[in-house]
């Protein structure tokens, strides 16, 4: 039935454009879904992806920057040529469809261990930290006058926050309590400039074909601040999938990924990139316990979002092997 | 006391029969939470099978750490707050190594196929 309201907007912005066909959920939760569909075309179908909080679903979770940001900054990153999917349309009133916006669908594969495993993806593998370094350097070097308004963050207020939602899950674990302190003792300050980051940019959010990166997904979690936040944050073990001898995304070393930035005109500050990866490590297991209590309090009682509890420990042992390593 | 099988013995059964049985006649995404119904089941069998020992051994050594005697949670969280005021760092002695300790039986448990466990094993502690 979603068919009907696509069909209509696709008629007014899309030229030639007859209907909409094949919807599909791809995710969603209470307060954002995905859809792909295709615009019916006399040139061919084209392959679309629809972003949106459904009606009644306006407001944002307070770290998100929002639909709008979303599609602004998929946009400025689409024209500065960082490889993402072109924004089409944004949600209008009319369209029905609730806030929003409308992309191309980009082909390719984002589930991390069938990169990381595939033989399809065999050639792409040895490339992807090396690529990762330069695409990464795109939305770093998007001007900030031209960015929409962004949640600003220092490495001491997400410190502060990470504190606050640790005490709010009342989950006494010594190990994340070591990881805060070091994290306090070792807070590198305000970064000397301030540019676009990511926030979740990381294997898992990347649509991968056998020839190597072809978009960057998410935008979601965008914000102003340090830009060694994402290459602390692709680099957390969490998301090397089983590889860990491969810190960026199970593709490749940290020296690798450095060389790409720097050769797309970028300074990396290697040691702000670990206390990155620290501060991410923590970000996700303070994560998981999140995962627990929605689970616990009800709004999603599944057993992956209970599993995903389990999987604080997974950060734990993280955590002491980048804090207090044992032998070698 | 209860009569036998033991709950592990129970849990297991359930596990193996949804694995073996049941397993082969889905797909799709009732496949996958089937694979994510089955692991629930293998977590709670190992939790039975060695939750106890590995609290009582965490108990012990947090007594020697702490000098002090309370329930595993209250003893965790007096650690927790040595910590976070600084009073506890990885100088203490002890303190790497029971936090070693801990996180691993926890891993045996929670995710026993986590590669930076498995590495860890290895090590022999």
């Amino acid at each position: 039935m979603i068919e009907a309201e696509l069909s209509r907007s696709v008629a007014r912005w899309c030229p030639g454009a007859t209907g909409a066909t094949g919807a599909a959920k791809l995710s969603g939760g209470a307060s954002q879904e995905t859809w792909r569909f295709d615009i019916v075309h006399p040139e061919g179908p084209i392959g679309a992806i629809l972003r949106r909080a459904p009606k009644g679903y306006g407001a944002a979770p307070t770290r998100a920057a929002g639909l709008d940001a979303e599609a602004q900054l998929m946009q400025l990153a689409y024209e500065a040529g960082v490889p993402s999917p072109r924004v089409m349309h944004v949600l209008v009133p009319e369209d029905d469809l609730g806030t929003g916006f409308i992309m191309q669908r980009v082909e390719g594969e984002t589930i991390a261990r069938k990169i990381l495993r595939d033989d399809e993806f065999a050639a792409a593998r040895p490339i992807l930290a090396r690529q990762i370094g330069g695409v990464l350097a795109g939305p770093h070097k998007l001007l900030p006058s031209k960015l929409p308004e962004l949640r600003r963050v220092t490495a001491t207020t997400e410190i502060g926050e990470f504190e606050r939602d640790y005490h709010s899950l009342n989950w006494p674990k010594p190990v994340f309590e070591l990881a805060l302190r070091w994290l306090r003792n070792n807070d590198p300050g305000p970064s000397a400039e301030e540019t676009l980051v990511h926030g979740d940019f990381r294997n898992g959010n990347l649509i991968i074909g056998a020839e190597g990166l072809r978009a960057v997904l998410d935008w979601e979690l965008a914000h102003l601040g340090d830009p060694m936040e994402d290459l602390g944050w692709v680099c957390v073990n969490s998301w090397r999938f089983g590889e860990i001898d491969k810190p960026v995304g199970g593709f490749g070393s940290r020296e690798v990924m450095f060389a790409g930035y720097e050769a797309a005109g970028r300074k990396v500050d290697a040691a702000r990139v670990k206390f990155w990866e620290v501060m991410g490590t923590l970000r996700w297991g303070i994560m998981c316990g999140g995962m627990m209590q929605r689970f616990r309090e009800g709004p999603d009682h599944s057993m992956e979002r209970a599993m995903i509890g389990r999987r604080a420990s997974e950060t734990e042992i993280d955590l002491l092997r980048l804090l207090a390593p044992r032998g070698r | 006391m209860q009569d036998e099988p033991t709950p592990i013995e129970l849990t297991k059964s359930v596990a193996d029969f949804l694995r073996n049985d049941i397993t082969p006649l889905v797909s799709g995404h009732q496949a996958f939470k089937l694979r994510v119904a089955i692991n629930i089941l293998d977590l709670v069998t190992r939790q039975l099978t060695l939750e106890e020992e590995g609290d009582e051994k965490e108990v012990e050594r947090l007594r020697a750490l702490l000098g002090s005697d309370g329930s595993l949670t209250d003893l965790n969280r007096a650690l927790a707050e040595r910590i976070a005021r600084g009073e506890f760092d990885l100088a203490t002695p002890g303190l790497a190594e029971h936090l070693w300790q801990t996180t691993m039986d926890k891993l045996a448990v929670d995710q026993p196929n986590y590669a930076s466990y498995k590495r860890e094993l290895g090590r022999g502690g």
